[in-house]
């Protein structure tokens, strides 16, 4: 498959079953929901070293939060509800109650039930204060700049984590205004998020390394440096290949956010250097999910 | 749905226990069973259909059609469906309801959804003394659901209140909010004198200043809680009370009992501070 001049490999991509949260942070103006919504999903690519894969999901319009004030969605994805929980708890106590005017509302319904507010109001030291809206439980938390408004608790969902798409281009440059403008598409999709840093990974991996220690390490076959060392899977025309990787609600919500992406990219095609897409994968026996390129594209 | 009518033969001369008929407990019964139900008509049973008319079948909804204010206990503990009351109803209405709905055109007596557990009960009449209150004997009031009264309510209301939310339209008599413990209460009209009286923890927000606090309340000064946005917007469906969002965040916030821990609140929201 040929679009724009641009192959699209006959692979798949392989996402695995996560867990997902979806919070609302408010705040007096959008700044600060911001501001609270980027501190919590800082640190936050991958599970392997940061416990938990976040970002902010989109803006929020004062018209559709609880508290008729503007906000951000965010989308926190966990290996386990377990670890989904812990994070979220550990990054709204460190980034949300911290930042001024801020309040935080559970985004997502669902039976499964994980903390939100139900262990953070211990910090109002016997001061907070419970109030029972609308069927749902919130607390107010004294702080310095008045109240913390928390919802007791959030749903998780299963959810897919792990999709993603390569894109091969002749130069470093080239390859980072293809992945831009897939960014800027995909980020209008709601339900999903792309965890890495500016939504684009460069240090793709492989399963295992040399060192026993480590249990991932670079992707060799995709490192242009290690063309004529290594087994390469690049040609000779291309100089650089950066990574989109994917987290979404469903199956379906990644494969959406993936034609976007592709797609986008295309549009640039080879004019703009753009050689080939291809996908990571574990050769198909670890994830659940296989996203084949051709067939999300056709 | 199948509706089951109970109206009244004549006047009554002594009170009635009405709690013998909730959709509960007349439900599978035919007409003619339901008028062999024994009610206590002050200190002797008597058969239910020597004193209501009685249409229809049993099922999901009562209806009642009294002016009396006499009827007393009518849904009490009642856990589904709806009771409409086309007239007056007498003390305890929904006294320890679960769940369901309780529906007044008329005024009610005393302690109208003392110790109801869930549920909602909608007065468009007044409300007597120690509405939401708590049975004699018992620490605890109201502990769940939801009060609405579109008219005003005598002394004692929310009297001991644990949990749950009643709103009142119109005015409330002295010690609003007593010995409240917890939830929420929503004043539109004036409040007596003794506001707060050894309440504990719990938030009664008005947008009056009631005749008088007790002095152990302590001013908190005016503040922005948004909390009470979520609140106001749960109104929507409740035209008295969608005004209070209109009236802003901006409260003046008095706290206490301090004879009691001084945790409860007393929010005031007029419109020279919205």
């Amino acid at each position: 498959m040929i679009i724009n001049g641009t192959e699209i490999e006959e692979t798949f991509a392989e996402a695995f079953g996560m867990s997902a949260t979806r919070v609302i942070i408010t705040a007096v103006n959008l700044h600060w929901a911001r501001t609270a919504g980027e501190t919590m999903t800082g640190f936050a690519t991958s599970v392997i070293g940061c416990g938990v894969e976040a970002g902010i999901e989109r803006e929020i319009p004062p018209g559709e939060t609880p508290d008729g004030r503007p906000g951000v969605s965010v989308l926190l994805f966990g290996m386990s509800g377990k670890a989904l929980a812990k994070q979220l708890e550990t990054r709204v106590g460190q980034c949300v109650l911290t930042c001024p005017t801020t309040a935080v509302f559970a985004g997502i319904e669902g039976e499964k039930r994980i903390p939100l507010g139900k262990n953070l109001r211990f910090f109002g030291d016997g001061y907070q204060i419970s109030k029972q809206i609308g069927g749902r439980r919130y607390w107010r938390i004294p702080v310095m700049d008045g109240e913390f408004l928390c919802e007791e608790s959030v749903a998780r969902v299963p959810a897919v984590g792990g999709g993603n798409f390569l894109v091969l281009a002749e130069t470093q440059e080239q390859a980072l205004i293809a992945c831009e403008r897939a960014i800027q598409a995909m980020r209008r999709l709601p339900n999903v998020i792309m965890p890495f840093p500016g939504g684009i990974v460069r240090s793709g991996s492989k399963v295992g390394s040399k060192y026993k220690a480590l249990m991932a390490s670079t992707n060799d076959a995709y490192c242009p440096t290690l063309r004529g060392l290594v087994e390469s899977n690049l040609d000779d025309g291309v100089g650089a290949v950066l990574e989109i990787v994917i987290n979404g609600l469903s199956d379906q919500d990644v494969a959406n956010a993936t034609r976007t992406g592709v797609s986008a990219v295309c549009e640039l095609g080879a004019a703009a250097g753009i050689r080939r897409i291809s996908a990571g994968n574990y050769g198909g026996k670890l994830g659940q999910f296989h996203f084949h390129l051709r067939e999300v594209m056709a | 749905m199948s509706t089951l009518t109970l109206r009244l033969r004549s006047p009554l001369s002594q009170r009635i226990d009405m709690s013998p008929f909730t959709p509960e407990l007349v439900a599978g019964r035919q007409a003619d069973e339901v008028a062999r139900i024994l009610l206590w008509l002050g200190n002797r049973q008597v058969d239910a259909g020597e004193l209501f008319a009685i249409n229809g079948n049993s099922t999901e909804q009562i209806v009642i059609q009294s002016d009396s204010d006499r009827l007393d206990r009518i849904g009490a503990d009642m856990s589904g469906g709806s009771i409409r009351v086309e007239g007056n109803a007498g003390a305890y209405l929904g006294c320890g309801m679960r769940d369901g709905a309780i529906h007044v055109s008329g005024d009610v007596g005393l302690a109208a959804g003392c110790a109801m557990r869930g549920g909602r009960l909608a007065l468009d009449g007044n409300a007597g003394d120690f509405l939401g209150g708590a049975l004699p004997g018992e620490r605890q009031g109201m502990r769940g659901g939801s009060i609405v009264v579109k008219g005003s309510a005598g002394d004692r209301a929310g009297d001991s209140m644990r949990r749950g939310m009643i709103l009142i339209a119109g005015d409330c008599g002295d010690y609003s909010a007593s010995r409240m413990v917890a939830g929420t209460m929503v004043v539109l009209g004036q409040c007596g004198a003794h506001t707060g009286t050894a309440m504990r923890r719990g938030s009664l927000i008005l947008t009056n200043a009631p005749k008088s606090l007790p002095v152990t309340f302590n001013d908190n000064g005016r503040h922005n809680l948004n909390f009470l946005t979520l609140l106001s917007r749960g109104f929507k469906d409740l035209p008295a009370f969608a005004s209070l969002a209109d009236k802003g965040n901006l409260v003046q916030r008095w706290l206490g009992d301090l004879s009691c821990g001084g945790k409860g609140e007393i929010l005031i929201t007029t419109p020279d501070l919205a």
